[in-house]
């Protein structure tokens, strides 16, 4: 166990090309100023990650990386983000007076800290390598399933009731009580008609051959639109199709009775 | 290379997110940068493992990753929550608790 593996120049391009997209993902996620942008940086920085591990001999970790964290957790993340409304963004106004300039401040110094600390402390540390642990078991998933399995058995187990915890947190959490009885199929019909709602299906839009657009508004026997045929998002955007007169004379023409 | 250079990496990570958690006032962001810093420390575990030998902080490092979904499940379902009830994401909200 006292041979010392010198990694080789590939691994050195990897750590220095995905170690430097991490970092400039974790930075990307800090200064964004929208949430979303947010998100896929510290994507990057996590499927950077998963290379990481793989080339540090952990193959299995590097697969759980991706599926865990940049599948599971960063989708988990945009889905709650969609929820809460892509466009929220930072105020800008400090609540606390100098706290960014103190807290860049401190950042740099625990930067500056574990970097020179670290570096001073592993500068003659040698590497034994997990060739021959991972022989021992036959492989890497072999030799985690076997730690997992025997030594951890506590913790794996405690994992799985913190994942049932969590997952009935959850539910308990986002639940959302009805203050009031849910209205029947007879009451939201009656709250319908009562205070004169159209009493059939509004008209659909286009109905005429040049066009089947939603945007276009359908032609009334007279000639004339009806602007209810357009969806109202449309019509509150003043989206709506304008019409072209010579349509209008061609469908009288052939109502009227006349063959082109 | 000495694979020392990942913990440093690792300690560079964990830094940024200790800014991104101190700097911003968006609280998805902030637990984003939670998040990255549970990666770092991670980085680090799988690399002592190889550095020692054993595969004992590979282990670590996968019940730190299941530790982490668990606390992304609560903490989104918390913040989905409060949002609920103040129609607002930012951290700076609900400083009411404290009167």
């Amino acid at each position: 166990m006292n041979e010392v593996i010198e990694p080789n120049l590939g691994e050195t391009l990897v750590f220095w090309i995905c170690g430097g997209l991490a970092v400039v993902g974790a930075l990307g996620m800090v200064i964004s100023r929208k949430a979303v942008h947010s998100a896929l940086w510290i994507a990057l920085t996590m499927i950077n990650l998963a290379i990481l591990y793989v080339a540090n001999s952990a193959p299995f970790l590097g697969m759980v990386q991706v599926v865990v964290y940049t599948g599971a957790v960063m989708m988990l993340f945009l889905f709650v983000l969609m929820v809460v409304g892509v466009d929220s963004s930072d105020s800008l106004i400090e609540t606390i007076k100098g706290q960014r300039v103190a807290a860049l401040l401190l950042g740099v110094g625990l930067t500056i800290m574990l970097v020179a600390g670290l570096g001073a402390g592993l500068s003659g540390a040698g590497t034994i390598g997990l060739d021959a642990a991972n022989a021992a078991d036959g492989g890497n998933v072999q030799g985690l399933a076997r730690l997992m399995f025997s030594d951890y058995i506590i913790a794996f187990q405690a994992t799985g009731a913190l994942l049932i915890t969590a997952a009935v947190g959850a539910m308990v959490l986002t639940h959302r009580e009805y203050w009031q009885p849910r209205k029947s199929q007879r009451e939201l019909s009656q709250d319908r008609f009562t205070d004169g709602g159209h009493p059939g299906n509004k008209p659909s839009p286009g109905v005429y051959a040049r066009h089947n657009a939603v945007d276009t508004p359908a032609l009334l026997p007279d000639g004339s639109t009806s602007a209810i045929s357009i969806p109202a998002p449309l019509r509150a955007r003043d989206d709506a199709r304008a019409i072209d007169v010579n349509d209008i004379t061609n469908v009288r023409r052939l109502t009227e009775g006349e063959s082109e | 290379m000495n694979p020392s250079n990942y913990i440093l990496l690792s300690a560079v990570l964990f830094s940024i997110g200790a800014i991104g958690v101190l700097v911003r006032r968006n609280a998805i962001i902030v637990f984003m940068s939670v998040e990255l810093m549970l990666n770092a420390a991670n980085l680090s575990f799988v690399t002592f493992a190889r550095m020692n030998g054993n595969l004992d902080g590979q282990v670590v490092a996968f019940f730190v990753m299941v530790v982490a979904a668990a606390e992304v499940v609560i903490g989104l379902a918390i913040i989905v929550t409060i949002f609920r009830t103040r129609r607002s994401a930012s951290i700076d909200e609900p400083s009411l608790l404290k009167y």
